[in-house]
């Protein structure tokens, strides 16, 4: 079996095994490519009956117009249900306090935003698209990985994998976190979405953006990000690698616009995906906090 | 191009990490700002190169607190293959982070310092090989500049483990000399050993035949989910979704459902792709049999000819993980395929001294501990014995108080 049939057969059998062991199963969707790419299994393992799960996004209201755009766009197309969390509730709130400075992102409130989403919905799984190449944190993440109450995870106690069976066994208010595509790495995704034809956020492909170089990388010139004059803008022809929050998502350069040379621009790249994400610059240990902290 | 998953079984001593770092380093996985984290560390070799282990360093919380959490995985590729590693450190869990990491891989690389020749750990790791049924064995007989690139040390340590693996019956090991340090016979053959005629290590992972599909293991499926969309055009719409564990289902067989024993004819392949004439192993797919059936989730369908052993006392190897002992008197969760019942260990028949391969006597389990149990399950389970079909005969047990994993099983005979 060819590689790509190979992580797809898996894929499937895993997002099956959710519907199996859960009673209120969710698919986080960002309208990145990993997510939609999970859209893709999801239709492969459930077809032609619905999804046994609504789709969340945690919408940080930073989100490129583009993606939500294509967001409103699919879920109308493959006919599921869509359910938004905004994180502006929770800063109208005062449950979360919008960052301060050049540097603000509203990427770490998105936590809050989602332990409220699935603890109002009663959640006891959350499908995500997170993959263990990205990040060591993740390299050693179960793909069941049980949360806590307080969504937090907690690397030593993880259960041992084994095979292809998943204990998704839980207690009341814990709820386990899926990976379906944890074996996959960022180029396995490009080849998949090339081979299957799936449609993307224009944003990935090479397009002409105002832009603002800080620290070291290129950022979306716009209302969201905290500018001064320190900061010139300059319109360059860029795209994305990755599709978060505008504040804390780097464009590259790149004049590429069909899928074979994006695919042939990052099996060269020298830099890996998430070097693009300030979110990870941080710290060593950025992603792990993160996760302790409850983030997907 | 496929996938090989492999595991690399070794303590840091060994250079298991500074092996995983050359093969990364040298087929040029390390990407730009990997490196220039490496480069930027303290950690050199004795002659100044970069320390290559970094590239497998572990989390914040293990750093912190000295331990290791277990089983990291890594992934690189070339152009012929793509490759999954199971990195699992650790000294204390040993035992439970290689069988599980061993549980998912096709190959297993044991690292023998050249040094030190067949140890112990050896036998450990080799022990390990053998009870989960890896299909390859590569022994990397490391740090050969450190014995002046001796092809006598290599030639003893490949007849004293020669030796090892048929005791144990391990049928199919590939020796290679290596010094992960230099970089010799990793992904470049060494000049330092002409004598070796053999693949270097990257060639061998290239090359050697994983996933043939195996023709002669039983045609079997659990049943994870059936799809039933119940809408006016789909009203008598009902498919067996699961994926093929071993062997091949074609249109038309006519096949049973375990444990119940009912017989049906398969009127459809279904994938989202497209129906197929044949459903081969590892394949996801909707099948549909002929006639009004009850079937549900944990259900097992198998071919009729070989039919899997259905039975609810059942004779298994056990590895106990979890640092509550087993309790002979509990209830605990047996999870087989997408089959979940309760079951009690009832009887521990012997555990196995696995540093000298003793069978001693045993009331019960600690962790690490591994041997031979008696088990008692609620409801029937349709497997096959592990060692002649592995894809249907492995299974957990899960404490019903914590229901965290706390036993790996292999399935061998009703009782």
């Amino acid at each position: 079996m060819d590689y790509l049939d190979q992580l797809e057969a898996e894929a499937i059998a895993i997002l099956r095994e959710v519907a199996g062991q859960f009673e209120k199963p969710a698919l986080l969707f960002s309208g990145g490519k990993d997510s939609i790419t999970l859209v893709r299994l999801a239709e492969k393992a459930f077809r032609p009956g619905k999804f046994p799960f609504p789709l969340v996004h945690v919408d940080t209201g930073h989100n490129f117009p583009e993606v939500i755009e294509f967001r409103d766009k699919l879920v109308e197309k493959i006919g599921e249900k869509l359910i938004i969390g905004h994180v502006q509730d929770a800063i109208d709130s005062g449950k979360v306090i919008e960052q301060k400075g050049k540097n603000a992102s509203r990427n770490a409130l998105q936590t809050v935003t989602l332990l409220e989403t699935i603890e109002k919905n009663q959640f006891d799984a959350c499908i995500g698209g997170a993959r263990r190449d990205e990040e060591k944190a993740r390299a050693k993440e179960r793909i069941f990985s049980v949360r806590d109450e307080f969504g937090q995870w907690d690397p030593k106690r993880q259960r041992p994998e084994l095979w292809n069976t998943f204990n998704g066994k839980i207690h009341k208010g814990e709820n386990v976190r899926v990976f379906p595509i944890s074996n996959w790495t960022e180029l396995d995704v490009w080849n998949y979405i090339k081979r299957e034809n799936i449609e993307i956020p224009s944003i990935y492909y090479s397009h002409e953006r105002e832009v603002i170089e800080r620290n070291g990388v290129l950022m979306a010139a716009h209302e969201f990000l905290n500018m001064d004059a320190d900061d010139i803008v300059q319109t360059k022809s860029v795209r994305f690698r990755t599709v978060g929050d505008m504040t804390c998502t780097a464009a590259v350069e790149s004049v590429k616009t069909e899928i074979d040379d994006i695919i042939l621009e990052i099996s060269q790249s020298k830099i890996s995906e998430r070097g693009a994400r300030m979110d990870d610059k941080v710290s060593e240990a950025a992603m792990e906090d993160r996760k302790k902290g409850g983030y997907f | 191009m496929d996938i090989l998953k492999f595991l690399t079984a070794g303590s840091v001593d060994d250079g298991k990490s500074t092996l995983i770092g050359r093969l990364l380093y040298d087929t040029g996985s390390v990407l730009a700002d990997q490196l220039e984290a490496i480069q930027k560390s303290n950690r050199k070799n004795d002659d100044g190169t970069v320390d290559l282990a970094i590239l497998t360093d572990g989390l914040k919380a293990e750093r912190e607190q000295g331990i290791t959490i277990d089983v990291a995985y890594k992934y690189f590729q070339t152009e012929k293959r793509k490759f999954i590693i199971a990195d699992t450190p650790g000294h204390i869990q040993y035992t439970r982070n290689m069988v599980t990491g061993a549980s998912n891989a096709d190959l297993a690389i044991i690292l023998i310092d050249a040094r030190k020749g067949v140890i112990e750990q050896t036998i450990r790791h080799s022990y390990l090989v053998s009870l989960l049924a890896l299909e390859h064995v590569v022994v990397c007989v490391n740090k050969m500049d450190m014995v002046d690139y001796s092809e006598e040390v290599f030639d003893k340590i490949h007849a004293d483990y020669h030796t090892l693996a048929t005791k144990l019956n391990i049928k199919e090991v590939t020796f290679i000399p290596v010094s992960a340090l230099r970089g010799d016979n990793i992904v470049f053959n060494s000049e330092a050993m002409p004598w070796y005629k053999g693949k270097n290590l990257l060639e061998h992972l290239e090359t050697v035949p994983v996933h043939e599909i195996d023709s002669l293991l039983p045609a079997r499926m659990a049943v994870q989910w059936v799809v039933r969309p119940q809408t006016d055009a789909l009203h008598d719409y009902r498919g067996y979704a699961g994926r093929v564990l071993s062997g091949a289902f074609k249109l038309g067989d006519v096949v049973k459902v375990y444990p119940s024993g009912t017989s049906s004819k398969i009127s459809k392949l279904e994938t989202f792709d497209g129906d197929l004439q044949i459903a081969e192993e590892g394949k996801s797919i909707t099948l549909h049999l002929e006639g009004e059936i009850d079937i549900s989730r944990g259900d097992m369908i198998g071919e009729i000819e070989r039919a899997p052993i259905v039975a609810s006392q059942i004779e298994a190897d056990i590895c106990w993980m979890d640092t509550r002992e087993l309790d002979t008197s509990a209830t605990y969760f047996i999870q087989h395929q997408s089959k979940v019942t309760r079951c009690k260990i009832k009887e521990v028949l012997y555990k196995v001294n696995i540093n000298t391969l003793e069978k001693v006597n045993a009331d019960t389990f600690g962790l690490n501990d591994i041997g031979r149990v008696e088990i008692k399950t609620a409801d029937e389970l349709a497997f096959d014995p592990y060692e002649i079909n592995k894809r249907n005969g492995g299974a957990i047990i899960i404490d019903s108080r914590t229901n965290v994993t706390v036993g790996a099983l292999m399935l061998r005979a009703a009782l």
